[in-house]
């Protein structure tokens, strides 16, 4: 079901869709790789659970590249309230500058939308783009590149700081029915820089559409990076995320993934430590009901000493829905003193709703800490019985509990507006289902 | 208010309450003490409902209602509170949340209307003196990271929030400094009011310097194996147990 999305790679090709030469040329190799790949089959390993059906079978379009007509109260609830921080606004993939904000950023900072950036920025982005996202095995990624156009572009120069996350939010709405959008963002934090990113995905009412979506960030030594990914789109969309991060030598990344949105959801996180002395720290959170899927597919790259990841993905699955959880941490034999740490715990709702999940750590040095470690459960019966002798039970009980098991991982989100609304967001989930 | 008759229960196969009769009147402070394993923690546990325990023979009423017939948040609800000797860490939820469902919990019980946040605030505020602490407690998970004296402390402020009918504290003493110790006692002392009753359950009798009883109870092997006043507890701590314990086992 490759033949609709060459056909517009053709049509978008031959409107001369924009490009300098590098970008039409990483575009073209793309689609060749997209065309020998075509979509994961089930059998292969990274996608033995997922049931990628019905969105092979689909025919997505193009999504009309239409921005305009979407009021800016509309957009309120995704966009949190935090001074001085710039937000990028995208619908239908199209960056929409009168939904947008600048916000105030350092001198030196460039933020742009990336098709802006092709032409202020193409030096850099001819040489970055594309060459972490690798097309090779996915093609999703290869799809992505092949489609590139719009995104957010950040560029943060050595030892400048910005103080306030940027949030950029891509909205789908209802003229995109039927369609498929292409994020493609790229972020660059050179030596010593600081910055935050709030990723946003969701949709304008309840329809099937499809987002693939593409993140690189490149982190220099000594910089630090936070990222947060929010992925709440209609329950009837698709969505496959991928974001890949490059560490230098003493950086930071903290990645914060929360997806309660889509049929079907997959993120996968690559995180390349690409020096020594990195730290990191991957922190998820994923909501299941009724029959949606939801996946998420980590990966660490420990390829030099002393670095030290912390990763804790939590999943709380109700109705029939289906999480998966796949996480490989890979120690090259040159990565001495390796301290990697992955956790991955589920809460089951209901006796139909299952999950698979598969820790793996593939280790080639012999002086590691490297623990992980999974669960998948009910209720913590002991709270339970705890909360009842305080006049708590039944559906409070299990509201607070169900929340408490989230709340660890939300609790690290660092801006005060963003927690508190994704903490009502999921309270209000436990409470629609009847609590 | 409480009345035990002929009490067994078993936890699995394990008989460990083996006939206990024991009441328990308005304004009285009574002392359960025993060796490790003569079922004290047990009777408290069994008491507030844990579902680890099946009752096999006896009954309790308490209040005029058979207590074992209710679920473990109605017997709170009519005013049962247990103390917990190991009082369970449940982070990402807020002291202060706990203390307000809870509270409203109890209302609604009694038909009354749940207050809102800010009121409920000046009403815990007044609770906070009593085990003499501050406001930034509130805000913290509840007992996540608290140390022992924390979480025994915690316990008596969720007791006075709520203002039982009927407390039962399970070992509050155990892993307590003397000041902890101070601290819980005088918590508990000033919510005795003269229409509500404690029990004290307990292996050392050094909290009983603190919090008085009416009457001790002293349990072995699943039953009430000597009772007396609170001459008792200092004539366990001065002998032990053994005397006792052999004295049911000939008997």
């Amino acid at each position: 079901m490759t033949v609709t999305y060459l056909q517009d790679f053709e049509a978008l090709a031959r409107n001369g869709g924009p490009g300098e030469p590098w970008l039409q040329h990483l575009r073209q190799e793309a689609v060749e790789r997209f065309r020998r790949l075509g979509f994961p089959a089930p059998r292969e390993e990274d996608w033995r659970f997922n049931n990628l059906a019905p969105i092979v079978t689909t025919p997505f379009r193009l999504a009309p590249a239409d921005g305009s007509g979407v009021a800016a109260e509309a957009l309120s609830p995704f966009l949190y309230a935090l001074p001085g921080s710039a937000t990028l606004v995208f619908v239908n993939g199209r960056y929409v500058p009168a939904l947008s904000t600048p916000g105030s950023l350092p001198g030196g900072v460039r933020l742009d939308h990336l098709s802006g950036a092709f032409a202020s920025d193409g030096e850099l982005l001819s040489r970055h783009l594309g060459r972490y996202a690798r097309s090779e095995k996915n093609g999703f990624t290869a799809l992505n590149t092949a489609f590139v156009r719009d995104g957010a572009f950040l560029y943060v120069p050595a030892g400048v700081e910005i103080a306030d996350p940027v949030q950029v939010l891509f909205v789908t709405d209802p003229r995109a029915e039927g369609g498929v959008t292409y994020p493609r963002n790229f972020y660059f934090l050179e030596r010593g820089a600081g910055a935050a990113v709030i990723e946003s995905y969701i949709t304008l009412g309840d329809f099937v559409s499809f987002t693939n979506a593409v993140t690189e960030a490149v982190v220099g030594a000594g910089a630090r990076l936070t990222h947060l990914k929010i992925q709440r789109e209609s329950e009837r969309a698709y969505h496959v995320g991928t974001t890949h991060v490059q560490q230098g030598r003493e950086s930071q990344v903290h990645s914060h993934s929360v997806s309660l949105g889509a049929a079907i959801c997959r993120n996968n996180l690559d995180l390349v430590l690409d020096g020594p002395g990195i730290e990191s720290g991957l922190l998820g959170l994923y909501l299941g009901r009724g029959s949606q899927e939801v996946d998420n597919h980590t990966f660490i790259l420990h390829a030099h000493p002393n670095c030290s990841t912390r990763e804790v993905y939590k999943g709380i699955l109700d109705g029939a829905s289906h999480g998966i959880f796949n996480g490989k941490v890979y120690v090259t034999r040159e990565a001495q003193k390796t301290d990697a740490k992955q956790t991955n715990r589920n809460l089951l709702l209901s006796d139909r709703a299952r999950v698979d999940t598969k820790p793996q750590l593939e280790i080639f040095a012999d002086d590691v800490k490297c623990t992980h470690g999974a669960a998948v459960g009910s209720l913590d019966q002991q709270a339970a019985f705890y909360l009842k002798t305080r006049g708590i039970g039944g559906a409070l009980a299990r509201k607070i509990l169900t929340y408490a098991f989230a709340a660890e991982v939300l609790e690290e989100i660092p801006w005060d507006p963003v927690r508190t609304e994704l903490e009502q967001e999921v309270m209000s989930r436990l409470e629609e289902r009847g609590g | 208010m409480l009345e035990i008759t002929n009490l067994h229960a078993r936890a699995g196969e394990k008989p460990i309450l083996n006939g206990i009769t024991l009441s328990v009147k308005e304004g009285e402070v009574h002392a359960v003490m025993g060796p490790n394993g003569s079922g004290k923690s047990t009777l408290a546990q069994v008491l507030a409902g844990h579902p680890a325990y099946e009752v096999t023979d006896g009954s309790v009423t308490f209040l005029g209602q058979d207590l074992l017939e209710l679920e473990p948040e109605e017997r709170a609800k009519l005013g049962l509170f247990l103390a917990f000797q190991y009082p369970v860490e449940i982070p990402g939820v807020t002291n202060a949340y706990l203390l307000r469902a809870a509270y409203n919990e109890l209302r609604k019980a009694r038909g009354q209307e749940e207050v809102d946040p800010m009121d409920f605030m000046d009403l815990v505020e007044e609770k906070l003196k009593l085990v003499d602490w501050g406001p930034e407690i509130l805000s913290r998970s509840v007992n996540a990271g608290f140390s022992g004296g924390e979480k025994k402390r915690n316990e008596i402020l969720q007791m006075a929030v709520l203002e039982p009918k009927l407390a039962i504290l399970d070992e509050t003493d155990s892993g307590l400094d003397i000041d902890a110790l101070r601290t819980v006692a005088d918590g508990v002392n000033r919510l005795r009011r003269p229409d509500n009753a404690t029990i004290v359950v307990t292996h050392y009798q050094r909290l009983l310097n603190y919090i008085v009883p009416d009457y001790v109870h002293v349990l072995a092997g699943g039953r009430i194996v000597r009772s007396g006043g609170k001459e008792l507890a200092l004539e366990l701590e001065a002998k032990g147990y053994e005397w006792l314990t052999e004295e049911a086992v000939t008997a």
